[in-house]
């Protein structure tokens, strides 16, 4: 069942092209209705996964490797499956309003299914291959959402960033998953995690964990390879909604939580991950109260989150994992929301700039009003479920063992900015006495507001009833991350403490950022000078030198002459074949040296061979040069008869003679050989590159006729051919029966070549164009070269 | 007998070698027949070479008795050389289209795409 | 080009070089021979034709555009492949007669196969060599 609840995304995508032309403006609703689905299917798992159940379900995929498609449901898995789906289903609504009038949208509906899909397919597999494939699945469709708006170059530019470093890391995670499954012993994660001792004792355990957190880093937008994530804001919003706030920034998330079992718990694994969120949630919060850009804003704001969410991972105490899980869902609500008002904005105002924007309430109500419910949450302010999250966020900092004060100070710094942050995106837009907008706004329609009021609405539901939240969805989910049975009891009301305390203080230090943000802008406005040799800077350097080594190897090997490309062949085959054999040591006395048994008239048919063939090198006359290599082709038949080949003496008797006919017919009509001149140590040269090579194949067939024969293969069809195939010629046999697949594809390949030929004859192109130069494919320029000689001649 | 062959086929291939690096077109079309038979040989030597014993069988045997010479190599050569035929057929004909659309039959003159 | 020798000898030539070209193919099973040296021995024959005559001639004295042969070949090797499947074999089995044949002996799917690939060598050949010819002429 969840193997079709995973595929099904796949299989809808197929049809969504076809429900758009049946559906039109319904289409949204209509696809959104397989999300539900698969929501309220998974809701089915929440009562017993809460007592403590996990389902396994496995469907063999490649057995021979073991490769499984096999899921696995615990609290963990579910907690992410219901915000994708639920989520999802939002985000599809949304979609239909959002982009009613884009030709495009029955694409977006494509791949956004995909893409659904494939992250139902991370967070559930439980296999090391599976989860890879579905991981890589998630890349690629969303570098194909985020370049949605393909004629901007930002966007293309912003979805292939976007693909190459989630990719890179996505090879390294590979690298990671195959590492630990070698040393784990098993290929089924739910296995590895048992096994955490022997993963965290062995030699390997560096390294697998470096890899492992590059794949999580990468994807889930850690410093230094955040910069990726606010420029996927060239994508419609959506999908920043979706993947680039609630889910696939996230799967990183995912992956630390999922493996921590196995590799958390060590001194290095709290110290990396612990510091790189830590650093990565103050400077995002830092650089998000900066921008004017709403979807900006709210981007680097993400980035903040997904580093307090690893920060809390690393710090991996029972407090700091129910606040991380806490958060998730947290997050998940509220930004998801506010992303989908943003857009709503965008939409109805015409600008994302918050600059240009306020008093929208009057306008905007219901969106307003969604804004102000998910900025409350973000914001931590009670009974939200977002203060749940920011009380359990201090209550782990504040216990941390190792620099409990520093990393309480980063906390509060960034909760701190969260709040301002959350002020730019709900306040400073819609309050205000003086209603502004570039164009005259109106309330967004219902698909646009849904999705926000549904979310907003929830982060208030939560933390009405913390309690249940956390006993039914939290403490499963915690209990997965660590691996044994907890109990998780939240609720909204601590009492008095310090905690409570720092939570006012902090909403009083966001609140004055947001009061006096323009003048500390300008304050902080010559620091962002650094960025200019920022992460970002790093990609685009290494994109360039990437791109500037292929150009210099490209002139250095690809001169556009036949023959240094030959030269270069020749002489490292050579070379490296010389080096592989004198390592081996294989060369010795009779290998070389060894008894000349030859009959007379052998040998007369060697010497012949011999002779035509450095005649065709020599000769001036074309017909010269096609007769002796006739001559050639002949003197080899007869080795052939003499040595126990008949078929392939007739095949290369009658071969031989059509190829002379074919070669008159042709090279006839063809110049003479002009003796272009050579200079002499090019010629040298050549010389040397060909003997090197002939000898180095003679020297070959010296050393393997030396070894014993030893042919394997040839007993079995000794033995079987009449048995098995009723043939007393084996070479026939061979051919049309033992390896007849093999012939098969060759009279395939023959059919093509005289289709080639017959092509390349007969149909002739244009008259006016004979004299064009054949197009280049590899460059854009063929497109000039063709029209313009037409032109030309057109006007003459 | 094989250290003989081994002479043969390294001679055929340095002569094939030769004649693919000239500047001339047609002799390309030559160079790349030697090193036709120059393969067909190789693999032929290195199945062993096996005089007058061809891997067939007398009527009324059912089993093919020593000696006799591999059949395999034969077959990879039986087709090697029907195909090389197809191959050497289409260099052919590309060369002449080549020959009449650019007007040239020097290779050094080809390495651009560009209008002279 | 046009030889009296030569001319007469081909048209003499021709039915006997099909017919060895036939008996090539038929006794491949179980001496040398088989599809491909009799689908390159009867393109030789129409080849000579064309070179003692002309194209057009030979393409006469085929009756048959030379790339039918390319397709039919291909045709009949894949469905003699294909035919074991419906037996519930695995794809390119040997399937064979019971009974013997008095010429050929007991026939089997491989031999069809056979026929196929002379087909195609065959119409391969031809469609190179004619329409190389008829470029020249």
């Amino acid at each position: 069942m969840v193997l079709e609840a995973v595929l099904s995304g796949f299989v809808l995508a197929l049809f969504a092209p076809w429900i758009y032309k049946v559906g039109r403006g319904a289409a949204g609703w209509i696809l959104a209705l397989l999300p539900i689905g698969i929501f309220i299917y998974f809701a089915t798992f929440v009562p017993p996964v809460a007592e403590g159940e996990t389902f396994v379900f496995a469907q063999t995929w490649v057995p021979s490797i073991d490769i499984s498609l096999s899921f696995n449901v615990d609290g963990l898995s579910l907690l992410f499956a219901m915000i994708i789906s639920g989520v999802g289903a939002l985000v599809i609504i949304y979609a239909g309003g959002y982009l009613a009038h884009d030709r495009d949208i029955n694409r977006f509906y494509v791949y956004i299914l995909m893409f659904m899909a494939s992250m139902l397919g991370v967070v559930l597999s439980d296999n090391v291959i599976t989860i890879f494939i579905f991981w890589e699945l998630t890349s690629i469709t969303s570098f194909m959402l985020i370049g949605y708006y393909h004629e901007k170059p930002e966007s293309r530019t912003a979805a292939l960033q976007a693909l190459l470093v989630t990719g890179a890391g996505g090879l390294a995670l590979m690298a990671g998953l195959v590492m630990m499954a070698l040393v784990g012993g098993s290929w089924e994660i739910s296995e590895l995690l048992n096994r955490g001792d022997v993963i965290t004792g062995s030699s390997l355990y560096v390294p697998i964990l470096i890899l492992v957190l590059a794949g999580a880093f990468t994807k889930s937008a850690q410093f230094p390879f955040h910069f990726w994530l606010p420029n996927a804001m060239a994508a419609p919003t959506p999908v920043s909604t979706y993947l680039h706030s609630a889910t696939m920034v996230k799967a990183g998330i995912y992956l630390m939580a999922r493996f921590s079992p196995a590799l958390g718990g060590t001194q290095t694994w709290t110290v990396v991950v612990t510091s790189f969120g830590a650093v990565t949630m103050l400077l995002a919060a830092h650089m998000a109260w900066q921008k004017k850009d709403l979807k900006q804003i709210l981007a680097y704001s993400t980035v903040s989150a997904l580093g307090i969410l690893t920060m809390l991972l690393g710090v991996g105490t029972h407090a700091a994992l129910e606040a991380a899980l806490v958060f998730l869902v947290v997050h998940s609500m509220y930004k998801g929301g506010l992303f989908m008002v943003a857009g709503a904005v965008d939409h109805e105002a015409g600008t994302r700039d918050i600059a240009l924007l306020s008093g929208l309430r009057k306008a905007m109500p219901i969106t307003g009003a969604a804004a102000v419910l998910a900025g409350l949450s973000m914001s931590g302010i009670p009974p939200f479920f977002g203060f749940v999250g920011k009380e359990l966020i201090y209550e782990s900092t504040t216990e941390f063992d190792m620099s409990a004060i520093l990393l309480t100070v980063f906390a509060f710094l960034t909760n701190g900015l969260t709040i301002t942050a959350a002020l730019l995106v709900a306040h400073k837009p819609f309050f205000g006495s003086k209603l502004s907008a570039p164009k005259h706004p109106h309330e967004a329609p219902l698909t646009m507001w849904l999705g926000p009021v549904t979310l907003g609405t929830l982060g208030l539901l939560f933390g009405l009833l913390a309690g249940w939240v956390g006993e039914f969805l939290i403490a499963p989910a915690v209990s997965a991350v660590q691996h044994h049975q907890t109990e998780v009891h939240l609720a909204l009301w601590h009492g008095f403490s310090m905690i409570l305390l720092l939570s006012l203080v902090t909403i009083a230090f966001g609140v004055l950022v947001y009061w006096k943000h323009e003048v500390l802008g300008r304050w902080f406005a010559p620091s962002n000078v650094i960025s200019k040799w920022g992460p970002e800077q790093w990609y685009f350097w290494s994109l360039d030198g990437m791109l500037g080594f292929g150009r210099w190897q490209t002139r250095l090997l690809q001169s556009g002459y036949l023959r240094n490309y030959l030269l270069i062949i020749i002489f490292s085959t050579v070379g490296l074949g010389l080096y592989t054999l004198s390592k081996y040591n294989v060369f010795s006395q009779n290998t070389i040296f060894r008894p000349i048994d030859v009959t007379s008239y052998e040998f007369m048919f060697m010497a012949l061979i011999v002779a035509s063939a450095f005649v065709v090198t020599q000769v001036r006359s074309r017909l010269a040069a096609v007769a002796a290599l006739g001559v050639v082709g002949y003197g080899v038949a007869i080795i052939f008869v003499l040595d126990g080949a008949p078929d392939l003496a007739m095949t290369q008797f009658s071969i031989e003679t059509l190829s002379v006919i074919l070669l008159v017919l042709v090279l006839y009509r063809l110049p003479r050989f002009i003796q272009f001149s050579r200079s002499r140590p090019k010629k040298i040269t050549e010389i040397t590159a060909a003997l090197a090579g002939g000898g180095f194949m003679a020297l070959l067939v010296l050393l393997v006729t030396a070894l014993p024969a030893q042919s394997r293969l040839a007993p079995y069809f000794a033995e079987n051919s009449y048995k098995l195939a009723h043939g007393h010629n084996v070479v026939n046999v061979i051919l049309v029966d033992f390896r007849g697949f093999d012939t098969m594809g060759e009279i395939t390949v023959l059919g093509i070549a005289a289709v080639g030929v017959f092509g390349l004859l007969k149909l002739r192109l244009d008259k006016t164009r004979q004299t064009d130069t054949p197009p280049d494919v590899l460059t854009t320029q063929h497109q000039s070269a063709d029209v313009f000689p037409v032109m030309e001649r057109e006007q003459s | 007998m094989e250290v003989l062959l081994a002479v043969v086929v390294g001679i055929l291939y340095a002569a094939g070698f030769y004649m693919i690096m000239r500047r001339s077109i047609v002799k390309l079309i030559l160079g790349l027949g030697l090193l036709g038979h120059a393969s067909n040989m190789f693999i032929f030597t290195i199945g062993r070479v096996m005089r007058g014993n061809p891997p067939v069988m007398p009527h009324g045997h059912d089993v093919l008795t020593q000696p006799y010479a591999d059949p395999l190599p034969q077959a990879f050569i039986l087709t090697a050389i029907v195909i090389g035929f197809g191959v050497q057929a289409f260099a052919t004909v590309l060369v002449k289209r080549a020959y009449q659309t650019v007007g040239t039959d020097d290779f050094d003159q080809m390495i651009s795409t560009d209008q002279p | 080009m046009t030889s009296v020798i030569l001319s007469t000898a081909t048209r003499y030539m021709l039915p006997l070089l099909l017919l060895f070209s036939v008996f090539l193919l038929l006794r491949g099973h179980s001496e040398p021979g088989g599809g491909f040296v009799g689908g390159l021995v009867a393109a030789a024959s129409f080849a000579f034709y064309a070179f003692a005559y002309n194209v057009k001639q030979a393409r006469r004295a085929l009756r048959i555009n030379p790339r039918v042969f390319i397709g039919v070949g291909l045709l009949i090797a894949v469905s003699s492949a294909t035919y074991s499947l419906f037996l519930g074999k695995s794809f390119m089995t040997g399937i064979w007669t019971e009974t013997e044949f008095p010429v050929f002996g007991a026939i089997g799917t491989p031999f069809i196969f056979d026929v196929g690939v002379y087909l195609v060598v065959l119409g391969v050949i031809l469609t190179i060599v004619f329409s190389l010819a008829e470029g020249e002429q």
